[in-house]
């Protein structure tokens, strides 16, 4: 925790997060398109599926990055209502939006894989419908924490919302084990998958890709909102 | 410092509360929130009769037969506990097939068998090439 609180400071923060944004940014954008061209030509299509599974590539990180985005804002919410680290809020506003946004791509992608596979683009079954909440709740975070802004709060209401969205985490991680669903149960786990390691590899890369793409935007955010908190107050001191 | 581990103390419970609720959630809904019966649901709580339902499970081996109409076909579900045969008249899915995941779309009969209106194919968690899957199911022929 100690280490956490030498960021209170925010100039020790921009210092690190400086050199630290286009770093993450641009490792994720190489890891990806490396990914991405390993996914598209280096590997076999699926035996059922055909050239369809390619589409897995994205489609995980982005469902990935929508939950993991989530536990950021969580775990962001705790640190900001217990110890009133000055930069948790911040960041759970920086994760809102790429994180609704991967909620979002991951939404997408699954109906367009959905359509050839299962015939169809959108049946309300547990995951499905779960994830789709998920990304309600992130439109919702942002509203209300911009509602919160405009009359002056603390961010605390926004911090207690940001807790119990994560209600959410385990329904979508075990909708797929607890219901019948139409979406498949989980393929990789922690020590084994499901899927070929031969179709599986490139998974990693796009995975990390978009993770560290994923990383370098939200730092990105959080300097700008440091920068435009800071703009502000110099206005008000000078109309002062 | 009091103050702090107060706060980190409701934090936690909450945390404990809401990640709970979501368990619960899931526990409490498991019926309601299913996508679809399997045939063992149907054996043991009794025909949804009368009612739009869809039925899941797999497409039993040797089952799929074209009926001399052209569009409608005959297969029958199973899950290992129980069958149920299904009519569908229209066009399946491309991943429809023999000893794979279906869901039907449709009512069941007083009979007990299914008039589907509507097929999805299931997909599975397993993802592999057509040279492995091919292995695989040459070892399997051999061995039974």
């Amino acid at each position: 925790m100690a280490t956490l609180h030498a960021f209170a400071n925010p100039a020790r923060f921009l210092k690190l997060a400086r050199p630290l944004t286009p770093t993450l940014f641009w490792a994720g954008v190489a890891l990806t398109l490396i990914g991405a061209w390993a996914g598209l030509t280096q590997t076999p299509r699926d035996y059922l599926q055909g050239e369809t599974v390619r589409i897995l590539y994205i489609h995980v990180p982005t469902a990935w990055l929508g939950m993991g985005g989530w536990s950021g804002i969580a775990v962001s919410s705790v640190m900001f209502l217990v110890w009133r680290h000055p930069l948790a809020m911040i960041a759970a506003r920086a994760i809102a939006l790429p994180g609704a946004m991967f909620a979002g791509l991951c939404l997408i992608t699954g109906a367009i894989w959905g359509r050839p596979t299962w015939g169809t683009y959108w049946q309300w079954d547990g995951r499905l419908t779960s994830m789709l909440l998920l990304f309600f709740v992130y439109l919702g975070f942002m509203a209300l924490d911009r509602a919160d802004r405009d009359r002056g709060g603390d961010g605390r209401i926004p911090a207690l919302y940001g807790l119990g969205g994560t209600a959410l985490l385990p329904v979508i991680r075990y909708s797929v084990v607890w219901w019948n669903t139409l979406h498949q149960g989980e393929s990789i786990g922690l020590t084994k998958s499901s899927i070929d390691p031969s179709i599986l590899w490139p998974l990693w890369l796009t995975l990390s890709g978009f993770t560290l793409f994923f990383a370098g935007i939200v730092l990105m955010r959080m300097r700008t909102i440091l920068a435009v908190t800071k703009a502000e107050a110099r206005m008000r001191r000078m109309a002062a | 410092m009091k103050a702090k581990h107060q706060r980190l103390t409701l934090a936690l419970l909450g945390v404990a509360a809401v990640i709970a609720a979501g368990v619960l959630a899931l526990s409490a809904l498991k019926d309601q929130a299913s996508f679809f019966y399997a045939p063992g649901d149907v054996k043991k709580d009794g025909l949804p009769l009368g009612r739009f339902v869809r039925l899941g499970g797999m497409v039993a081996d040797k089952s799929i037969v074209k009926l001399p109409d052209g569009v409608s076909i005959r297969f029958v579900v199973t899950d290992g506990v129980a069958t149920v045969p299904v009519l569908f008249k229209g066009i399946a899915p491309d991943l429809f097939r023999e000893k794979s995941g279906v869901v039907a779309e449709g009512e069941f009969q007083r009979d007990g068998s299914f008039t589907a209106s509507n097929l999805l194919a299931k997909h599975d968690e397993k993802y592999m090439p057509p040279e492995i899957a091919g292995k695989m199911h040459e070892t399997k022929t051999l061995k039974e």
